[in-house]
């Protein structure tokens, strides 16, 4: 697990981003507390998912306002597709990613 | 040569009286209007809702200033008639104006009764008969406070709810023993007592009020039992009497009204009377229904084509509080022939009584659910033989016909005769024909085609149900379109409540309106954080969280996540210093793209998000700020030349463009604006297809608006003229700040322009300049809070989490 910040850097109701490598990663933190994190690239045409509206556990993406469960990366409603969920845990208020499911697909 | 018709009073039954006549026989008179009130026809009945919170004075006019300008109408408002000369054939205002007439028609409709105790003439206590009272009453109530209503009758205890809603403490003062003793028996005068007590509403029945107390300002009310109630406001709905008074003094016939016969006839032969004042065989009226009809009359009778009369009937009447379900028709009061039937639910709360006569019902109390009610009011007005159905009757159509019990089975068991529509007189089978034959699908048709549930609204739900029961799975009762899957409400309704009901921020709005999901969703809360903005300037604190992307970051998302990044550039006008620095810029940060837009200013295209605060920084020191290019804000002021360079320019355009953009710029509106100034008629700014557009004349400034050049394609529309550049920019900042409390989020101006229709729009910022002046003031006054460059904040490092990522792991590791 990789420790990538403070829980209070990223705003609620709101995203910040990571970078490892090739990828980008969409780090969300929702009203109710819970984090949750997203390869940051829309199934649909790619749109950067942290810098949409995030709403509950979901988001919508700015691009074409597909909407992304947060919890499983998969599209809501009538469309079809998923983004690539990470592994989260927070401790002593500080957030780790786990980046290895990145390195696998890379590999 | 036409007649001149000439009408005393502009309330509800001379309108309808007017638009049946114009029907009939479009240009037959010539007509002009005194109006007491300073304003054109609008639905009396729906000053209630309007006090609530729950409808706009704009929702409830029935004949806006376009419709009399259409039919040639002379409407003289705020202009009481103080004689009437019968040998002269003429009437007196009372600013001098005489105007002779052919025919005259007098709808001066009632007066509210005062009781004369000691104090009933100081400030603070109010009558409650016209929008007037509204507006004297809404502005009591926005400090909150006491109020005392006398009177328990419909008028009282709406006026008590309406004032309860916008957060006052209510007491209602009633007379009688139970409230609403004309229309309700005592039962159902007691559930209704308790449902307003249980809503807040102090109810004191048996109070007879000896005094209203205050020294140069009204402070409370005593009883004759010695109580003293403190108030800052006291409504006084004790009852009306016909308004008769300028009939008598010309020596016209008059009993309690203006004695009329059955086609409204006073006892001269070229005068009519219409409505509340007058007085028909012995009785006199104050419910719409019956001056509907009077009002047909009167018009059949001035096109020639005079019809049977007028025939006194049973009325109906309904509460209309919202989540107060009350119904009554008909005389149930009791007497030794007489018999009742009963039907009781202590839980629910459930009260229906029918009183009958010789097998026929003739009067009908329901309360708590009254989707019966036009059922039995039918069978009340058929005088129909019940002793059929007698063990049943109580529970409705549906069982009556032994079908199963279905919402929908009480309106399809409605003869074709039944009336649905008591305010205007429609039956079940016009409103039928008029869906089946004129293609009807929506209640907005049904109401313009038929007028059917356009005055009081009470009978919606059963238009609606013949909707869905003449077309089937084709009718969308969603007439109002929800704002998202968030609510069942409209932006409309949204934008109201969150003035009615004071809402100050999203989680207080969704918690009051009932929000389906936890936090709204991408649609609404945009939406909501803008309506709460533009509401409460200063005082909301706008939720970033809330705002698209753009919005939040200050420049226009690009499809590969890149930015673009917009500088104002004023009317259009640029120079060395400020390219330079856009050169810099570019060759700095290495920009692919720069590019000229559609509105006169310079587009870099491909900025990496975590540049953005150095890029605007280098250009803030240039002197250039944001161009709102990503916002639904003002964005440019496109301009001309003018008198500056043009040979042609009539006025200095590029200079008033400038102008423009420099006053309005920074602020919030529901979808993008573009404007453009054009130095004269040849436009070569494309004025006249912008969202406000000006094109300069030598005689001063046209004001254009309404204009599309996107998805859709329109042409502006002309607002006004004005002959000076102040004048122009007052009546733009008007203009937007209308736009700005009206428009739903997302909607163009084109669209809200459509929506809301010109009349009312050029009513407010042309028309009336007390209206256009508070409009102006509370641009001004929100434009405060928004003239900060929202680059200079962000480079100063507000917001820095939105510009860096929170960690760069270039090289990912193996996990430990
Ligand atoms: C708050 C409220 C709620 C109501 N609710 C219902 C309801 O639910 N159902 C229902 O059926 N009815 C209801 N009514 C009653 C209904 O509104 C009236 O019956 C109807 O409006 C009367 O119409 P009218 O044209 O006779 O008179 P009005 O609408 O009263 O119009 C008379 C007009 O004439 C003007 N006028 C008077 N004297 C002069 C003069 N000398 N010169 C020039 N102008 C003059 C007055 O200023 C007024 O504008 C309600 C009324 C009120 C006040
Ligand atoms: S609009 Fe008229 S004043 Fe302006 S540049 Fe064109 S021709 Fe000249
Ligand atoms: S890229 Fe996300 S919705 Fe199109």
């Amino acid at each position: 697990m990789q420790d990538v910040g403070l829980l209070d850097d990223i705003p609620v109701a709101g995203a910040r981003t990571v970078k490892a490598g090739a990828f980008d990663i969409a780090v969300f933190r929702t009203t109710g507390g819970k984090v949750f994190a997203l390869v940051d690239r829309c199934p649909h045409r790619a749109g950067p998912l942290s810098q949409g509206i995030v709403h509950g556990e979901q988001v919508t993406c700015p691009l074409h306002n597909w909407v992304i469960d947060l919890a499983s990366g998969e599209v809501v409603g009538p469309d079809a597709g998923c983004s690539q969920t990470i592994p989260v845990r927070v401790e002593d208020g500080r957030v780790h990613l786990d980046l290895t499911v990145l390195i696998d697909e890379a590999a | 040569m036409t007649e001149k018709l000439v009408v005393i009073g502009n309330g509800m039954a001379p309108g309808r009286v007017l638009d049946r006549l114009f029907e009939a026989m479009p240009g037959a008179y010539d007509v002009t209007i005194f109006n007491a009130e300073p304003r054109t026809n609008y639905d009396r009945i729906l000053l209630s809702p309007v006090l609530s919170g729950e409808k706009s004075y704009e929702e409830i006019v029935i004949h806006g200033d376009g419709w009399y300008e259409r039919h040639g109408v002379r409407l003289l408002k705020g202009n009481r008639v103080v004689a009437l000369d019968r040998q002269a054939k003429s009437v007196k205002g009372e600013d001098g104006t005489v105007e002779p007439y052919d025919k005259l028609i007098i709808a001066t409709g009632s007066q509210p009764i005062i009781i004369p105790v000691p104090g009933h003439n100081l400030p603070g206590v109010l009558t409650y008969r016209d929008m007037d009272d509204v507006e004297a009453m809404l502005l009591a109530a926005q400090s909150g406070g006491l109020a005392v209503v006398i009177g328990g009758g419909l008028l009282g205890l709406e006026a008590a709810a309406g004032l309860k809603e916008r957060g006052m403490d209510v007491t209602v003062l009633h007379l009688m023993p139970t409230l609403m003793e004309r229309q309700l028996d005592p039962a159902a005068g007691h559930l209704l007592k308790r449902e307003l007590e249980s809503r807040g509403i102090r109810v004191i029945t048996g109070a007879n009020t000896e005094a209203i107390l205050g020294d140069g300002y009204v402070s409370g009310v005593r009883l004759d039992d010695g109580t003293e109630i403190p108030a800052k406001l006291v409504v006084m709905a004790v009852g009306i009497r016909p308004n008769a008074s300028l009939a008598k003094s010309a020596g016209l016939d008059v009993g309690r009204g203006i004695l009329v016969d059955k086609h409204m006839r006073t006892s001269d032969p070229d005068i009519y009377a219409v409505g509340e004042c007058v007085e028909f065989a012995g009785n006199v009226y104050g419910l719409v229904a019956p001056l509907y009809e009077m009002a047909n009359v009167l018009a059949d009778d001035l096109a020639g084509t005079p019809n049977g009369g007028f025939a006194d009937q049973a009325l109906a009447t309904k509460l209309k509080v919202t989540g107060i379900d009350l119904f009554s028709a008909g005389d149930f009061a009791d007497a030794d022939d007489r018999d009742e039937i009963v039907l009781r639910d202590a839980r629910t709360g459930l009260y229906k009584r029918l009183v009958i006569e010789e097998n026929r019902v003739v009067g009908a109390v329901l309360y708590g659910d009254t989707a019966d009610g036009a059922w039995f009011f039918q069978l009340i007005r058929d005088r129909a033989d019940i002793s059929e159905m007698r063990d049943t009757l109580i529970f409705g159509p549906a069982y009556a016909d032994g079908a199963a019990l279905d919402p929908m089975a009480a309106v399809a068991a409605l003869p074709d005769s039944a009336e649905i529509c008591g305010c205007n007189g429609v039956c079940k089978g016009e409103i039928g024909t008029a869906i089946d034959e004129q293609g009807l699908s929506s209640l907005g048709d049904v109401r313009a085609h038929t007028k059917a549930s356009a005055s009081c609204g009470s009978c919606t739900g059963l238009v609606e149900q013949l909707l869905s029961l003449t077309l089937g799975d084709d009718y969308n009762p969603a007439a109002v379109q929800p704002m998202c899957g968030c609510t069942d409400l409209g932006h409309a309704d949204v934008r109201r409540l969150i003035v009615a009901k004071g809402l100050k921020s999203i989680p207080e709005l969704m918690q009051a309106l009932e929000w389906k999901s936890s936090e709204g969703c991408a649609k609404c809360r945009p939406a909501l954080n803008y309506y709460l903005l533009s509401t409460w300037p200063g005082e909301y604190v706008d939720d970033n969280q809330s705002r698209f992307i753009n919005e939040r970051v200050h420049a226009n998302i690009q499809k590969d996540g890149t930015y673009s990044v917009v500088p104002r550039m004023w009317g259009g006008l640029t120079n060395s210093r400020e390219l330079r620095a856009i050169a810099d810029v570019v060759d700095k940060f290495d920009i692919p793209t720069v590019k000229c837009t559609g509105g006169q200013r310079i587009d870099m295209l491909g900025v990496k998000k975590e540049d953005l605060p150095s890029v605007w920084a280098d250009l803030n020191a240039a002197g250039l700020v944001s161009g709102h290019a990503y916002g639904k804000a003002l964005r440019t002021v496109k301009t001309c030349v003018g008198t500056d360079w043009c040979r042609f320019g009539t006025q200095d355009s590029t200079g008033l463009g400038v102008r423009i953009e420099k006053f309005m710029w920074g602020s919030w509106t529901p979808a993008k604006v573009k404007m453009a100034v054009s130095g004269c008629p040849r436009n070569c700014a494309e004025a006249t297809c912008k969202d406000v557009g000006v094109i300069c004349v030598d005689s001063g400034f046209e004001i254009h608006f309404a204009g599309a050049a996107g998805l859709d394609i329109k042409g502006t529309e002309v607002l006004c003229h004005v002959d000076t550049e102040d004048e122009a920019l007052e009546v733009i900042a008007a203009l937007v700040q209308l736009y700005r409390e009206q428009g739903h989020y997302l909607e163009r101006i084109y669209k809200w322009h459509a929506r809301v229709g010109i009349d009312s729009i050029r009513a407010a910022v042309v028309d009336d300049i007390a209206t256009r002046e508070a409009l102006f003031q509370r641009f001004v006054y929100a434009q405060q809070f928004s003239q900060t460059d929202p680059w200079a904040e962000r480079v100063g490092g507000r917001d820095a989490h939105e510009f860096q990522a929170m960690k760069d792991l270039s090289f990912p590791q193996a996990a430990e």
